[in-house]
């Protein structure tokens, strides 16, 4: 370790690997501080990423692909299945990886791009000179030093800590959390090509309950439930308990994962002078399907790009920054999360029987292309009443 | 400034046997006093005993208790 990098990157997860290996690449010293002992882990994440998106950042590699997905089921709170298959049968939409060396690849390409690496180094403190974040004190093994940047980039995850100590308000509404539990069970009856999603409000209040295979007979089983909905005696745990011992009572679990997920809009400003937000950090989480694996990769890269120019201009001002806040918002990323929030605005208002009418309507799907919004566009297009409901929403869905 | 008898002695306490240290409630802590120190859940003097962070808990691992209790 150094004591002065042109980027400094608080975090080593996806948004962070991506930040450290794009500033390398752009001939910037970067630096990596993770505050866990290893990367990858304890995982907080179900581990699913669609095909395509996966492919923009990085070859699927066998050493940290779980599992690949050929459909998605989606269980009405009625129990009616559907099922969500690919155009072409059989073939591959989506993976289950494994991020504990997934999280490592990216790290790894990192420190092969010239990225320096620390883990068990947390970030104390920012340094601040005139309200300018200027870098970070790092706790490491008893001893405290002063890190300097040009540019620090938060990649801090779902705490988000370190914008908050820079004066930036990072809360989640309570409302606004996802309070999740997940299993890694084994010896589980499951189809191994398909994730599987459980909607109602007596599964998932306000939520879902996923079983993603990582295997023959292996998934992750978790809930995320709102905060709101959860309490004493009606927690996520208590509702993946119910689950699990009804519908896998012989399973065994081999890993207990507990975590929160985001499911806000973004910060409302993601940069700060001396400072960019990225990943969960900036509620970048897909509010609809809590997915943010992709999102973190994609802003945590874009926020590398951002911080190369405006060194090279020697102008890291907030304001020069921005360039980095207007292009994720003006980005399809940035689109999709406000459309998706919107649609998970809607959809967590609707009773279970309005759900069901909803699913029954749509049993079969066969999609060209596996995202989300095509899967939205089918079933508006199977309830045309939806479109009044929807109002504005629905323009932006044709 | 004398708090309000029934605002006195609340504390947040931390079930260390059950907190999976996630930093779920950190997310959603209004003050900002919660922090995951690695496998370590820390308590700030700044915590108002709000209890918001006890409801979020997807473990039930942290509860809004009577100082006297401790």
């Amino acid at each position: 370790m150094k004591s002065r990098y042109d980027v400094l990157v608080i975090g080593g997860g996806p948004a962070g690997a991506l930040a450290g290996k794009t500033a390398a690449e752009k001939g910037l010293s970067a630096l990596i501080v993770e505050k866990r002992p290893a990367i990858g882990a304890p995982v907080r994440c179900a581990e699913g990423i669609g095909k395509e998106a996966l492919h923009e950042f990085i070859d699927p590699d066998p050493r940290w692909i779980s599992a690949e997905m050929t459909g998605a089921t989606i269980v009405a709170p009625d129990g009616f299945v559907m099922k969500l298959g690919s155009a072409m049968a059989g073939s591959k939409v989506g993976y289950v990886l494994d991020r504990k060396i997934f999280d490592r690849e990216l790290v790894w390409k990192a420190t092969e791009a010239g990225c320096d690496s620390m883990v068990k180094s947390r970030a104390a403190a920012p340094i601040l000179e005139n309200g300018v974040v200027k870098g970070a004190r790092i706790d490491y093994a008893g001893k405290t030093t002063d890190v300097r940047a040009d540019v620090v980039i938060a990649a801090d995850g779902v705490e988000s800590k370190f914008s908050r100590w820079c004066g930036i308000d990072t809360t989640v509404p309570v409302r606004e959390i996802m309070s999740s539990v997940q299993y890694v069970m084994t010896d589980i009856d499951i189809d191994e090509y398909s994730t599987v999603f459980y909607l109602g409000n007596e599964v998932a209040p306000e939520g879902y309950l996923w079983v993603f295979p990582k295997g023959k007979r292996s998934a992750n089983v978790g809930i995320g439930i709102s905060g709101k909905k959860s309490g004493s005696g009606h927690r996520a745990k208590d509702y993946l308990d119910r689950f699990v011992k009804k519908t896998f009572p012989e399973g065994k679990t081999i890993e207990y994962i507990p975590g929160g997920v985001s499911v806000c809009r973004p910060l409302g400003c993601t940069v700060a002078d001396g400072l960019i937000i990225a990943g969960d950090a900036a509620r970048v989480v897909d509010p609809l399907t809590g997915g943010g694996i992709y999102n973190a990769m994609y802003t945590g890269r874009l926020a590398a790009e951002v911080a190369a120019v405006c060194i090279g201009k020697g102008d890291v001002s907030k304001k020069s920054l921005m360039m980095y806040d207007r292009s994720w918002r003006e980005s399809k990323l940035g689109k999709s999360i406000e459309r998706n929030y919107l649609i998970k605005e809607y959809l967590i208002k609707q009773p279970d029987t309005k759900l069901n009418d909803i699913i029954h309507s749509v049993s079969a799907i066969n999609l060209k292309e596996f995202t989300t919004m095509n899967l939205i566009k089918e079933i508006i297009r199977a309830n045309p009443k939806l479109v009044l409901e929807l109002g504005a929403l629905a323009a932006s869905l044709r | 400034m004398k708090k309000k008898a029934n605002m006195i002695d609340r504390m947040l306490n931390v079930r260390r046997d059950i907190c999976g240290y996630c930093g779920c409630c950190v997310s959603v802590c209004p003050e900002g006093a919660l922090e995951l120190i690695d496998a370590y859940l820390s308590v700030e003097n700044n915590c108002t005993s709000c209890g918001i962070c006890a409801k979020v808990c997807p473990l039930g691992a942290l509860e809004v208790v009577d100082e006297k209790q401790v």
